[in-house]
């Protein structure tokens, strides 16, 4: 258990890892996390889970190299092993037949929507995707995507794919075109406040995945805290997904910044 | 003469109290714990403060216990521990036997000489109290046994029944988990302990600091379930990893839940949710568990140096002598009753005090204010006085109208309490749980409304000690095999 068996770069920073984890491939839904650690040393960081194939009893994670643990995890070449992987965590998403449903991602944020974008098309959705970047190297997996998708929307910051913007006026075009009755936005929290700030004014009910500071992940520490609706709630076994209309991201982005 | 007669009219208890005149008992001074300096102390985070007693102070304290024809102390056990037995075993040198009296009612008598509130159980029963006198040092005795007996060797085998192949799976590995495994293991079953987090101890590990409970303890006992046959998986949260259905496909014929009280409670405050604000579970997590803020750990913690603890209980003396230990230059207590209510051990508020801990008993915070960037500056807090007593039977501490002030700090740790972890209870189909969340059980089986699911410790009372969740582990084992026996 816990052996990578492949790893391979989206980017310079980025890269998938496939793990061997065959009890939470087996159990994880879309919307599920990992907590993982990576050497005696290392500490606990949640990882949300992008795909899992049960019959080889794997789950693939999709990490960015940010600090020093996403360092070291993608650092680990194939056959070596992450010390840690316990899971599936948090509520897994909520999926039904809403009729067209904007599944929105940035960056890494990319990775766990994919899962929920396979399966709101299998619940018989009009899955539109917007997959959003600063930079065409940016854009990751875009096949898998499409396979899942009726329409991808590509954006980048600087134009060097698909159009030139940001997720928010790929969302807004989509939404301006046709009725969309559902929403559905991962990525960076910054990126998350403004889709959230926009589909609120179209009146599209919208859900995010938040990606806060977690220690145990399994609630006992209440480093997750984010404030939903005027009350605290606890995203490792609340969430992760909550309604973004409702979500004190201001809040969230201080609260990110806490070890920094 | 049976060695092993260890009741009161054995021929050497009766011989032991004829050799020392009540009198002279009477008049030996209760035993000092020798104890690392303050000062020494909060430099050296990891050393436990207590130091133990020697053979010799142990033997002497022992004489003090008058062996009485009714013994009170035992009533003031939760686990009923044969009390007198063992520290008359101290008293005529046999500590091999006195330790082997110790495990037969309690799994943990290292951790329990350590942790439990002697003096509001075992010491508040002892007759010396009402001859005026100081109650024998029980707590002292029983930790000096077990540690005696770990480091010399003289730990006996327990008595187990032969192997029965029939497996018992026990969701989580704190006090009531281990309680429950040694106790099943002894019967003869095939015992899996599953933690979630990656080592094994939960709250004894998590939780307790190493000044107060040194992980060696806890080690040592772990490993002596392990030797014993008791499994243990790490990293596996039964209900997400593996369901409950799982563990019965796995051939599981009885499940122990002692997951515990997972969930901090905050206090609904403005400004509580600002940077440098957190759970005591969080803070100790960080420090104790994840090895922050020793060399080479990546985890961070944040370094505060006006730290303000909110609470009065165990957890709390635990964060204000961690933070003390952390470097922190002000470390201030809040209680919103008087001292006289505080739950904590008596010993942990003393050594608080020696420490240099600040203590604003009476207080309540009340608000947070923070600077630019979302961190704590402020807490401003409201001064209390006791009014009627409220249902606990403790005085229920009221504001005093305007009187509020401003206190700076950087760090604040909430230590309000806990709620039972959602987690298991969740993910079980069909089990009875209480409106707060614990799982309801049978109080003398320990059995839930699901035939051949057991719970005991914090998730079913919602937030205890540890040696009432030894002592629920051990009751469920007990009714488990003889539920198991007649299948």
């Amino acid at each position: 258990m816990n052996r990578i068996v492949s790893k391979e770069y989206f980017s310079e920073k980025v890269a998938k890892i496939v793990v061997e984890a065959p009890l939470i491939a087996r159990s994880r839904r879309p919307g599920h996390f990992v907590i993982v650690r990576c050497g005696d040393k290392g500490e606990r960081i949640p990882l949300t889970i992008a795909d899992a194939d049960t019959e080889r009893g794997t789950i693939t994670l999709v990490v960015q190299a940010v600090g020093p643990s996403t360092t070291k995890i993608t650092a680990l070449e194939p056959g070596e092993y992450l010390t840690d992987v316990v899971g599936p965590l948090g509520q897994a998403t909520h999926i039904e037949h809403y009729g067209t449903v904007v599944c929105c991602g940035g960056g890494v944020g990319v990775a766990p929507l994919l899962p929920i974008i396979k399966a709101m098309k299998a619940a018989g959705n009009r899955v539109i995707s917007v997959l959003a970047g600063r930079t065409k190297e940016l854009i990751i997996l875009e096949d898998e995507v499409r396979k899942h998708s009726d329409e991808v929307v590509i954006m980048t910051d600087d134009g060097s794919y698909g159009t030139k913007g940001l997720v928010t006026n790929g969302v807004e075009a989509v939404i301006n075109r046709e009725k969309v009755d559902f929403c559905v936005t991962i990525g960076p929290a910054i990126m998350m406040k403004f889709v959230a700030l926009l589909t609120k004014k179209y009146e599209v009910p919208t859900i995010c995945s938040l990606n806060t500071i977690m220690v145990d992940g399994t609630g006992m520490c209440g480093a997750c805290r984010v404030t939903v609706d005027g009350k605290t709630r606890f995203v490792c076994v609340e969430g992760p997904e909550f309604d973004a209309h409702k979500v004190d991201f201001d809040q969230m982005l201080m609260r990110l910044r806490a070890y920094k | 003469m049976n060695d092993n007669d260890n009741s009161r009219t054995a021929a050497w208890r009766e011989e032991l109290r004829r050799a020392i005149p009540a009198k002279e008992r009477t008049s030996r001074p209760r035993v000092k714990m020798p104890e690392l300096t303050p000062e020494y102390r909060v430099a050296h985070r990891r050393e436990e403060v207590n130091q133990g007693l020697t053979l010799e102070m142990a033997m002497t304290e022992a004489t003090r216990c008058l062996d009485c024809p009714n013994p009170q102390c035992v009533t003031g056990c939760p686990v009923a521990i044969d009390i007198p037995g063992f520290v008359k075993n101290i008293e005529r040198g046999n500590i091999a036997e006195a330790a082997r009296v110790l495990k037969t009612t309690s799994a943990l008598p290292a951790v329990c000489g350590r942790v439990c509130p002697q003096e509001k159980q075992c010491e508040s029963h002892c007759i010396r109290l009402k001859m005026k006198s100081e109650p024998v040092a029980i707590g002292y005795l029983e930790r000096f046994a077990a540690d005696y007996a770990r480091d010399n060797d003289l730990e006996s085998e327990p008595d187990r029944l032969p192997d029965n192949g029939r497996r018992i799976a026990v969701v989580g590995s704190g006090p009531a988990g281990l309680s429950f495994a040694g106790q099943m293991v002894k019967y003869g079953y095939r015992v899996t302990v599953f933690e979630a987090l990656q080592e094994i101890g939960g709250v004894l590990k998590y939780g307790i600091p190493e000044f107060r409970l040194p992980n060696s303890i806890v080690e040592a006992e772990i490993d002596s379930l392990k030797a014993q046959g008791v499994e243990m998986v790490t990293d596996c949260i039964i209900g997400k990893t593996l369901t409950y259905d799982d563990l019965h496909r796995e051939g599981f014929e009885g499940i122990f839940v002692g997951s515990g009280a997972g969930l901090p409670r905050f206090m609904d405050i403005p400004g509580e949710n600002l940077n440098g604000i957190m759970s005591s579970n969080e803070y100790l997590t960080r420090i104790n568990l994840m090895g922050a803020g020793t060399e080479g750990y990546d985890t961070p913690v944040l370094m505060g140096r006006n730290v303000a603890v909110i609470g009065g209980g165990n957890t709390a003396m635990d964060s204000v002598r961690t933070a003390k230990r952390m470097g922190a230059e002000r470390v201030m207590l809040v209680y919103r009753r008087s001292e006289a209510e505080m739950p904590a051990r008596l010993e942990e508020v003393k050594h608080a005090k020696e420490e240099g801990i600040e203590f604003f008993t009476l207080h309540n915070p009340v608000e947070y204010l923070g600077d630019e960037q979302g961190n704590v500056t402020t807490m401003r807090v409201q001064r209390m006085e006791l009014g009627e007593p409220d249902a606990s039977g403790r005085r229920s501490p009221v504001p005093v109208e305007g009187d509020i002030r401003d206190v700076p700090v950087d760090m604040v740790i909430v230590s309000v309490g806990v709620s039972p972890n959602p987690l298991v209870p969740r993910s079980i189909e069909g089990l009875e749980v209480s409106r707060r969340n614990t799982i309801v059980v049978d109080e003398n089986t320990m059995q839930s409304n699901i035939a051949d699911l057991y719970a005991g410790g914090d998730i079913v009372r919602g937030g205890a000690t540890v040696i009432l969740a030894m002592g629920d582990g051990r009751r469920a084992a007990i009714a488990m095999h003889q539920a198991l026996s007649q299948k």
